[in-house]
């Protein structure tokens, strides 16, 4: 009976895109990502299917995620946007969408139902944080540590990282205040829930840059992802901050003697927006990828690949085995019970209004 | 006198005074040179004039606040923030048109995004207004709509509003293409100047961002509350329309209950009563701001005039002047790294000479990415450096250098990487100093210290000064290597630019902050210029 419903679903998709089809999409994507692991993990799971099943659409990728916000708008200015799908971070999804850069779309609309019958917007739940954002997984920037530099007591909170006595040595942490600030005051002894209230004013920064200074002279500041890694893997840190994947990959994949310290993970998200101003043709074609692309097998599909937890609901019982290690990724994901116990999300719109006022405070107090 | 008319009066064979002839035949000339030169100019007129013409334009160009608010603009000219006083009510209905608009077009969060650079909180103050900025003015809809329920039918306002011939024109449209543009009736703008405009921008919003028709849509709210504020107005005389719906809502009208905008918009966000707000949006609706540049010198504009930014955000006079000292002392270490170098190799063997040259002109054939991360595996905590210093007794274990990300990593990095630029302008310019002078001078009786210093030094003083030229210029605008070894002292100004490029997009600023170094690097080209001569540099013998 499943077996038939899901076969029922698949031949409505089908029928779906041959009338889409119909429509004229073009034949041509450029598809926008962060290249490394995570491109690889979309390749395998969303490209590859996608190309089986529509015969002569190509697909290419463009390596220029991080440079998103800049690049749009400077298509946008010059009246040629060549990107067809975008993969953003949320911060920057919402960006595009504030300026317009990003096409606005109706999630159950365009999105395929979750496979336990739940509407687009209900299985992506609170994570469709701007109109234009599609999410596609839920990462988290946490830290890992050298197993054989940090004594016969690892390191069980994330205050550890302030703990120059218990724990000397070098750390790493990102070029940039977010997560940092909210670290800092956690561990300063200010609720969660408190952390955005107490930033807001002048003496709650003071504050969290105060319990920076304690420990500045003992970090090295990263600004690309894969920075961390390599600190940790030569020794040259005890412990550092970096996205949850790239230190499943030092650890599982290249077997370092690092761990993983889950205490106050941030959350963030990542997913496609499609840029505003294509013609029909390239727009129907980048929406009958996102269908597809966004779908809950295809979410969890890419898990297997990735240590990212799918950002829909329905896709999280799929996830499944490793595609090379062969080993259970669900206790490796972000959002394992085990590893969520404290946690905070991205708080986008707070950032969104303090961002260029406390980057630039944070860059000051760098370079002093 | 004479002598001009007897050329005057020369011609050649043609007939055609000498003179003119010669000039076409000049003129043909300086064509073909120029057809000659032509991709070239064309290439540095695309790739290099025209985007720094952009740049200096972009860093004072701020024509958003006034283009997405023009009416609140205009309106605030007359308000004095110092009053610390909120704008009047006729500001707050200016902004709830030009709000409607922008909201409608998606421009109210760019401006947001604008302002925000300038006030924490605008973004969020932009974007939560735009949500619910469409239902100020409702009470006007329902006052009207209890009036007369006519006035909630789109065709009631279509037949007020609409030109007769584009009436005519929609309703012969038959749904293929676009929809006749609207037109506004004639007249309707002298007797109802606000409601007209509303309608119009209403119309043409609908028509274009919607894709829907005017004659199915009820108006905004806004429109309502226009109407309400034409009815009120004194002398308004609504008889040359002649529409008695319109004469009915004339004296119905008066009764309305008033709705204040303000209220309105301070009930969506407090931040709104705050006259800082509104200090911000008049110091920056100019269409062109000091401001950038202001902040690029750690000044800001405020709505009380230009003052230095808080003790914890100078950044960035600071980073100009490490830009400069760094860039200086790179050049100086190049000199004394490469100035023996070069001497060796004008010296040496032809064979000798040319093995030191392939090795000078090697890193040229790597990679810059790979030479400084080369760099960074010397150079770190357990790096090779380090390593074997430890390992020869010269420092201990726990008293390992930091010779990377800092200023010292970027001064290693750079001066490496920038040495063949030193090295071969010397080398050309030493090649061309005659040994003989050397010989000479010693056998007038110098010393080898003498004659280094009087004769062979001054002659190679040319080269010096056009390696340190290259060297300086490359590592003052230098981003790459710096962002890589520098960790957070050994950053350029270069660095900051590249951030507000791509990674959080103030384009203005990063505008402003690459034209100060522009205007920099000119200045030091001119006083160079003065004191040493730039016909005194060479890059060859």
């Amino acid at each position: 009976m499943k077996k038939t419903s899901i076969l029922g679903t698949s031949a409505i998709i089908a029928v779906a895109g041959v009338a889409l089809a119909d429509g004229h999409m073009s034949s041509d994507m450029i598809l926008v990502s962060w290249g490394g692991a995570y491109q690889a993990s979309q390749q395998n799971a969303y490209v590859e299917p996608y190309i089986a099943q529509n015969e002569g659409v190509t697909a290419v990728w463009d390596e220029s995620s991080s440079e998103a916000v800049a690049k749009l708008r400077a298509m946008n200015e010059a009246g040629n946007v060549t990107w067809d799908v975008v993969d953003v971070v949320a911060a920057d999804a919402i960006r595009l969408c504030d300026e317009g850069l990003a096409l606005e779309i109706d999630h159950d609309e365009i999105l395929a139902p979750g496979d336990d019958g739940s509407s687009a917007s209900d299985d992506f739940g609170d994570l469709i944080v701007s109109d234009c954002f599609v999410p596609q997984i839920v990462y988290s920037t946490t830290f890992g540590y050298r197993d054989d530099l940090v004594g016969d007591t690892p390191p069980s909170s994330v205050c550890d990282v302030f703990d120059l006595a218990a724990y000397p040595g070098m750390r790493s942490l990102e070029r940039n205040p977010i997560a940092n600030l909210e670290w800092a005051l956690i561990c300063d002894g200010v609720d969660i829930a408190d952390v955005y209230d107490v930033l807001e004013t002048e003496e709650g920064q003071d504050q969290a840059f105060a319990k920076l200074d304690t420990i500045k002279d003992n970090v090295i500041w990263w600004s690309a992802g894969a920075d961390t890694p390599q600190l940790l893997a030569d020794g040259e840190v005890v412990m550092g901050s970096t996205y949850n994947g790239r230190l499943f990959s030092l650890i599982e994949e290249q077997d370092q003697p690092v761990s993983m310290l889950w205490d106050w993970q941030m959350f963030d998200l990542d997913g496609w927006i499609i840029p505003a101003g294509l013609s029909p043709e390239r727009e129907a074609r980048a929406l009958d990828f996102l269908r597809f692309a966004t779908d809950t097998q295809r979410l969890a599909d890419q898990a297997k690949y990735i240590s990212y937890g799918p950002a829909r609901a329905s896709s999280a019982p799929l996830v499944s085995t490793h595609a090379d290690l062969g080993i259970e990724m669900a206790p490796h994901m972000p959002t394992d019970p085990a590893n969520a116990q404290n946690t905070f999300l991205f708080n986008y719109e707070w950032w969104a209004d303090y961002r260029d006022d406390l980057d630039a405070k944070f860059q000051a107090w760098l370079a002093q | 006198m004479t002598d001009a008319t007897a050329q005057d009066a020369m011609i050649t064979a043609d007939g055609t005074p000498l003179k003119v002839s010669l000039n076409r035949a000049l003129r043909r000339e300086k064509l073909r040179a120029l057809m000659l030169i032509a991709p070239l100019l064309i290439f540095i007129l695309v790739s290099f004039i025209f985007p720094i013409g952009d740049m200096l334009i972009r860093s004072v160009q701020n024509g958003m606040v006034s283009q997405v608010i023009p009416r609140t603009v205009t309106t605030l000219e007359d308000w004095d923030h110092t009053s610390g006083e909120t704008p009047s009510e006729e500001v707050f209905q200016a902004l709830t048109r030009d709000f409607m608009i922008a909201v409608e077009r998606k421009d109210h969060t760019r401006l947001g995004t604008r302002l925000n650079y300038e006030r924490t909180g605008m973004s969020s103050l932009f974007r939560k207004t735009g949500r619910r900025v469409d239902d100020l003015g409702e009470g006007y809809t329902d006052q009207f709509g209890d009036l007369d329920p006519a006035w909630e039918e789109p065709m009631t306002w279509v037949t007020l509003m609409g030109h007769p011939d584009w009436i005519a024109a929609q309703a012969a449209w038959d749904g293929e293409g676009a929809e006749p543009s609207f037109r506004l009736r004639d007249g309707v703008a002298d007797v109802l100047p606000r409601t007209a405009e509303m309608y119009a921008a209403f119309a043409q919003v609908v028509q274009v961002e919607d894709e829907d028709s005017p004659t199915e849509e009820e108006p905004w709210h806004i429109v309502y509350a226009s109407l309400y504020e034409d009815l009120q107005a004194d002398g308004v005389d609504v008889t040359s329309l002649s529409a008695p719906i319109l004469t009915a809502a004339l004296e119905g009208s008066a009764a309305f209950e008033t709705q204040s905008m303000r209220d309105g918009f301070i009930e969506i966000e407090e931040d709104w009563a705050d006259p800082e707000v509104w200090g911000t949006i008049q110091a920056f609706s100019s269409p062109v701001t000091a401001g950038y540049f202001l902040k690029a010198v750690d000044l800001s504009l405020t709505p009380d005039g230009v003052e230095p930014v808080a003790d914890n955000l100078t950044i960035y006079v600071e980073l100009f002047w490490r830009t400069m000292w760094m860039s200086m002392t790179i050049t100086f270490s190049c000199i004394l790294l490469g100035y023996p170098i070069a001497w060796l190799m004008a010296n040496l063997p032809d064979r000798s000479a040319n093995l030191i040259m392939i090795l000078v002109l090697l890193p040229f054939w790597t990679s810059l990415l790979v030479r400084t991360s080369a760099w960074k595996v010397l150079l770190q905590r357990q790096g090779v450096v380090n390593d074997t210093l430890v390992a020869i007794g010269l420092i201990g274990d726990d008293g390992r250098l930091a010779l990377i990300n800092n200023v010292t990593g970027t001064i290693i990095a750079m001066t490496h990487i920038l040495l063949p630029f030193m090295i071969l302008p010397l080398y050309s310019v030493m090649k061309g100093i005659p040994p003989s002078y050397l010989r000479a001078a010693k056998s007038l009786g110098a010393t080898n210290v003498t004659a280094f210093r009087r004769v062979y030094f001054p002659q190679s003083v040319p080269g010096i000064g056009a390696g340190s030229i290259l060297v300086f210029i490359l590592s003052i605008g230098y981003y790459i290597t710096p962002e890589i070894v520098g960790g957070t002292k050994g950053v350029f100004i270069s660095n900051r630019i590249a951030y507000f490029i791509s990674d959080s997009p103030n384009w203005g600023l990063a505008a402003a902050l690459g034209t100060i170094l522009l205007v920099v690097v000119l200045a030091l080209y001119w006083a160079y210029d003065k004191v040493v001569g730039i016909d005194n540099v060479k890059l060859g013998g």
